[in-house]
């Protein structure tokens, strides 16, 4: 039989060119709007909203209380389902996923940071960090975990309880748990919004020292407009609604 | 950075699933402790009650044969006549007989007399077994002479020694032995009258043997071991029916046994049950509150990337775990329990009750246990799937749906099942078994009914105007967090139960005090031959005895109703009538007025019969008219002694059976028994045990062939044997009880993690110990009265029901206990709440926080 080769349509050097592109962008949000339903009537909490990110940067999400700033990370980590409009990330549209197919994804491409640091007080602060690790199925994952608590100042806490350490404590031992299965990107809610001033400053060096060394994208909800001023990018919200969206540098200037 | 594409991959990862709840369990072990606790005491009981039904089975096969004392007893209330005589003569290998009948033995050395069962042998019965006597030899030594051998409570009763001599009829016999135990015997059956055992050469002597009085008679064989009995009864079977002969095998007697001992388990495994389901009632809530404060725990898990089944599997196995620790802990007491066991039924029981550990039981009480576990902690479980990961942030999540999930439906549906369908083994009916299901689910209904609609009241009609303390008590039955609806279902439902088995206990236990008070009869005389009747009526008259009754008693047999005898019975399949009417002997007097315990419910009292031509109007006692499928004006012949009467269905009486006198299902107008073989029956009331004891003298001297009744003495022995009962009742009922307190501390104490951030907030913000102290009160004594009364009310409910249509007994609320039981389950609510609370004010907010939280 004779064999038919299938011309070549397309240059190497293109497909590379292509794909360096979509690498480029991590998160792509496109006119994504938010809407629930009350006994008043209909709440829109996010409208049309539209922006990517790309791979390895740092964007702060700022705006004051109610603006929608939550929900939108939510949405973008696929914490819930969109009224209309797409999340893209990692090139994984979210809203074609079920709710475990979201939680993998979460799970493979996904850090979070909260507040209220959200340690589960059950385990201590070394389970804490292996749970990311262990639900992969990865192995090796104490090792691992004790190297990121060793980063983050906390070796010799391993084996606390969450309910016997500092907030502070507590704060380290989620940005270990965070960048413990190298997520593509991070998402930090308000970090340092239950932490004193001095406690603040080291963990927002912690956290961009750990993310520089990963290069993980890191997106940060925040009132702070210091630590938003540390990120690259700001986007302000307001009323649900993007307001500006620039170079953090620009708007320094 | 490479290219990956996402692709999904579905994976449970066990072994993390199992780590991570056993991390969770760690942590909360005293927690799930209470969980556990609700479970075990149901599971001991059940696993208890289970081992002793299987050892009794066990050992009944094992002794079957000394249970017997034979390979076939045939037995006869009557002599067997000559034509059967040749085949009873011809069975087995080694043959005895026995002629047993009740009659007063008196012990010459201190004047002491009393009903006795007289047993005359002869042959080397029992094969099988012992009589075992003090001294060993009497068992043998008695036989050859003219000796007897005594019950040894008897000799115990009259402080008779061996070599003393008792007088039965007009003889004098030897003690020969103390009889401790025969064959097939329990301590109750003798209770009433004990046996002693005489040769049979000297039964005639002994003058006994007159006519209308009741004998029986049994014949037992012993068969080479390679002779199959079975078949040598096959052919003969229908030869022995005709001739009114009963046959008892080691295989029947074996079947008999185990059937009389598996209605007491059964009654007993549906107590244990009742802890059981108290339980079931400790496990949801415990777990139902224990998820709803994982919800922020399992939201963590789910952002990190757990999904929905993972969530659900790692409480799953939590659940499951402690459920089957609770399970093995409860298995375990209950194999303690039942090393118990043995010395409480062993006056029920004829055979030697073994204790070895149950294996098939201990089993059953696993799956048991697990299975409840899983099957109520599911109903709170299956919440884990639907929660949000967003629940960890503080922004609004869609309302959840009103809608009940299907799979809550479905796990109701099986709950249903798995209830009807234990009950249904118990009782073996499924109408009962799914009458008493839905009774509790509707008592499940009612209070959650009752607890919405205090929540409703309190909400709608809230005090504005009273004092903070009284308000933020009332606030706490409708805030969100809110116990009503958990405290009330679980109290309340724990009441109803314990409510029902008490009620139903002093139902029970009523129903026996009540024919033993007050100015009743106490003494019957019978077998009075009709030429004794006029002498025993004046020596009851020279004691300054009353006579309260005096009546005639004739032993009768129905030939035919409604011109069918028992052959055309049998064969006409439309006939309703029980061929068994024609088998049994009917015990009838005649007269021509009812007494104080008969009322005419239909038709008229038989007028006395003058001449031959006139109808014999017989009256019929309701219930059994209906047995018979008689009525009014149907023909029935009755064989009297040998004699057929055509008499008609004349009336139908209802007759208080409960009132000590002499009842009669028949009764025959005056004119037509008279001269029939007959005796009777004397009652008299007996003001002291002095009296009683020289008026039985006085009449065994005169009359040796006249038995007597101290009924004093027989209610005192009812007495020992309902207390024996009542106790094994109360036994298994106390894991109920103590369940229930369980569960209502499990249940109080879950509340309090609910309650402890505002208790520490209101303490932080000043409140003093005793504010918050009455809040608690206030809130716990609302809560625990609304469910006592509830409780109280479905248990009254419940209890009339059964004792209308279960146990044909009057239901009178019984206010007492209704008022201590609402009362004390009221203030033990509050005190437990108290107790709970005290934990928390002797700490200092911030430390409690900490610990607590």
């Amino acid at each position: 039989m004779p064999v038919v080769q299938k011309p070549v349509t397309k240059k190497l050097t293109d497909i590379l060119e292509e794909e360096k592109i979509i690498e480029m962008t991590i998160l792509n949000v496109h006119n994504l709007s938010k809407t629930f339903k009350t006994s008043n009537g209909i709440l829109t909490i996010l409208h049309d909203i539209n922006f990517s990110v790309e791979a390895g940067s740092t964007l702060a999400i700022v705006g004051p209380s109610g603006s929608g700033k939550t929900t939108l990370l939510g949405l973008c980590a696929g914490l819930d389902n969109a009224s209309t409009g797409s999340v893209e990330l990692n090139n994984v549209r979210l809203e074609k996923l079920n709710e475990d197919e979201r939680a993998q994804v979460r799970n493979r491409y996904v850090g979070f940071i909260f507040q209220n640091f959200q340690l589960l007080p059950t385990l201590t602060a070394l389970e804490n960090v292996m749970v990311p690790l262990e639900l992969r199925g990865e192995k090796n994952v104490r090792a691992r975990a004790h190297e990121l608590l060793d980063k983050v100042g906390l070796g010799d806490r391993l084996h606390h309880y969450p309910s016997q350490l500092s907030g502070g404590e507590q704060q380290r031992v989620s940005i270990a748990r965070a960048f413990v299965h190298q997520p593509r990107i991070l998402f930090a809610d308000e970090p340092t919004g239950n932490l004193d001033e001095e406690t603040s400053n080291k963990i927002i060096k912690l956290l961009f020292d750990l993310n520089h060394e990963a290069g993980t994208t890191l997106v940060i909800v925040t009132h702070n407009l210091d630590l938003a001023a540390d990120t690259k990018r700001i986007i302000k919200l307001r009323g649900g609604a993007i307001v500006a969206d620039e170079k953090t540098e620009v708007l320094k200037n | 950075m490479d290219r990956e594409r996402f692709v999904y991959k579905k994976k449970l990862r066990l072994r993390w699933l199992m780590k991570m709840a056993w991390r969770d369990t760690r942590r909360n072990f005293s927690r799930l402790a209470l969980f556990i606790s609700s479970i075990i005491l149901g599971i001991a009981a059940l696993v208890a009650i289970f081992s002793v039904g299987d050892n009794v089975q066990r050992d009944i096969d094992e002794q079957a044969k000394t249970l017997t004392g034979a390979d076939l007893i045939i037995q006869s209330n009557k002599q067997v006549s000559d034509s059967i005589r040749p085949l009873l003569d011809s069975l087995g290998q080694k043959r005895s007989k026995e002629c047993s009948f009740a009659s007063m033995v008196y012990f010459k050395k201190n004047n002491g007399t009393r009903l006795v069962q007289v047993c005359a042998l002869e042959g080397d019965y029992p094969y099988y077994g012992d009589l075992e006597t003090t001294p060993v030899s009497a068992e043998k030594e008695f036989r050859k002479n003219q000796q007897a051998l005594v019950d040894r409570t008897l000799m115990l009763q009259y402080n008779a020694h061996v070599g003393d001599s008792i007088q039965i009829g007009e003889l004098t016999f030897q003690i020969a032995g103390i009889l401790n135990k025969e064959p097939g015997r329990t301590n109750f059956s003798t209770a009433v009258a004990p046996p002693v055992y005489i040769p049979y050469r000297y039964l005639d002597a002994t003058g006994l043997l007159k006519k209308g009085s009741r004998f029986s008679y049994r014949y037992y064989y012993k068969f080479d071991s390679t002779v199959d009995v079975e078949k040598v009864l096959a052919p003969i079977k229908s030869k022995l029916e005709k001739a009114e002969l009963r046959y008892e095998t080691v295989a029947s007697n074996k079947k008999d046994t185990g059937r009389t001992f598996e209605d007491l388990t059964k009654f007993l495994t549906l107590i244990g049950f009742i802890a059981l389901l108290l339980g079931c009632i400790g496990v949801a809530s415990s777990i139902h509150v224990y998820i709803k404060e994982k919800f922020n725990s399992i939201a963590v898990l789910k952002c990190l990337g757990a999904n929905g089944s993972q969530a659900f599997l790692i409480y799953l196995i939590e659940v499951t775990g402690i459920g089957l620790l609770g399970a093995v802990i409860g298995a375990a007491s209950g194999i303690a329990v039942q090393q118990i066991l043995p010395a409480v039924f062993k006056d029920f029981l004829p055979i030697e009750l073994s204790t070895t550990v149950s294996w098939i039981s201990v089993g059953k009480g696993l799956i048991l246990g697990m299975l409840i576990s899983l099957l109520f902690g599911l109903l709170p479980l299956i919440s884990i799937r639907k929660i949000s990961p967003l629940n960890i942030f503080r922004i609004p999540v869609e309302p959840a749906s009103k809608i009940i999930d299907p799979l809550k439906w479905m796990i109701y549906v099986i709950i249903f099942i798995f209830i009807a369908t234990f009950i249904k083994a118990q009782v073996g009916y499924w109408n009962t078994a799914i009458s008493y299901t839905v009774g509790i689910f509707v008592a499940f209904l009612v209070l959650t009914l009752a607890a919405w609609l205090l929540r409703w009241l309190v909400h709608r009609f809230f005090p504005a105007t009273w004092s903070y303390l009284w308000r933020q008590g009332f606030a706490n039955l409708y805030r969100p967090n809110n116990q009503t609806l958990i405290l009330v279902v679980t109290i309340g439902l724990g009441t109803a139960l314990i409510g029902v088995l008490y009620f139903i206990q002093s139902i029970l236990v009523n129903r026996i005090t009540l024919s033993s008070s007050g100015d009743q009869p106490n003494m019957v005389l019978f077998d009075i031959q009709p030429k004794q009747q006029n002498e025993v009526a004046d020596l009851t008259k020279q004691f300054h005895l009353p006579i309260l009754q005096e009546v005639p008693i004739v032993t009768v047999r129905i030939e035919e109703v409604n011109g069918k005898n028992e052959e055309q019975v049998k064969h006409d399949t439309a006939a309703k009538i029980s061929p068994y009417i024609f088998q049994s002997e009917f015990r009838v007097t005649y007269r021509d007025t009812l007494t104080s315990s008969e009322e005419l419910t239909e038709g008229k009292l038989g007028k006395p019969v003058r001449s031959p031509n006139d109808v014999i109007y017989v009256s019929l006692e309701e219930g059994n008219a209906n047995w018979m499928h008689v009525k009014i004006g149907d023909t029935i012949v009755f064989n009297v002694q040998g004699m057929l009467v055509r008499t008609v269905l004349g009336s139908l009486r209802k007759v208080d059976w409960q009132r000590i006198q002499t009842n009669f299902r028949i009764i025959f107008p005056t004119g037509v028994l008279e001269d029939a073989p007959q005796f009777h029956v004397l009652i008299t009331r007996i003001p002291s045990a002095e009296v009683s004891a020289k008026f039985q003298q006085a009449v065994v001297r005169q009359f040796p062939n006249i038995s007597i009744i101290d009924l004093g003495l027989v209610l005192s022995v009812l007495n020992d044997i309902l207390g024996k009962i009542g106790f094994v009742i109360r036994f298994i009922a106390a894991f109920s009880m103590i369940t229930g307190l369980i569960v209502l501390i499990a249940s109080v104490l879950i509340s309090k993690y609910q309650r402890i951030q505002e208790t520490v907030l209101l303490r932080t913000l000043g409140a003093s110990r005793k504010q918050i102290l009455s809040i608690t009160a206030i809130e716990y004594f609302f809560l625990g009265a609304l469910a006592a009364a509830t409780g109280i009310l479905l248990s009254l409910l419940g209890s009339w029901l059964l004792a209308k249509f279960t146990f044909n007994a009057l239901f009178t609320i019984p206010w007492v206990a209704v008022i201590i039981i609402f009362i004390s389950l009221s203030f033990l609510t509050v005190i437990i709440g108290l107790i709970n609370s005290r934990s928390i004010l002797n700490k200092a907010p911030l430390e409690v926080l900490r610990k607590e939280v």
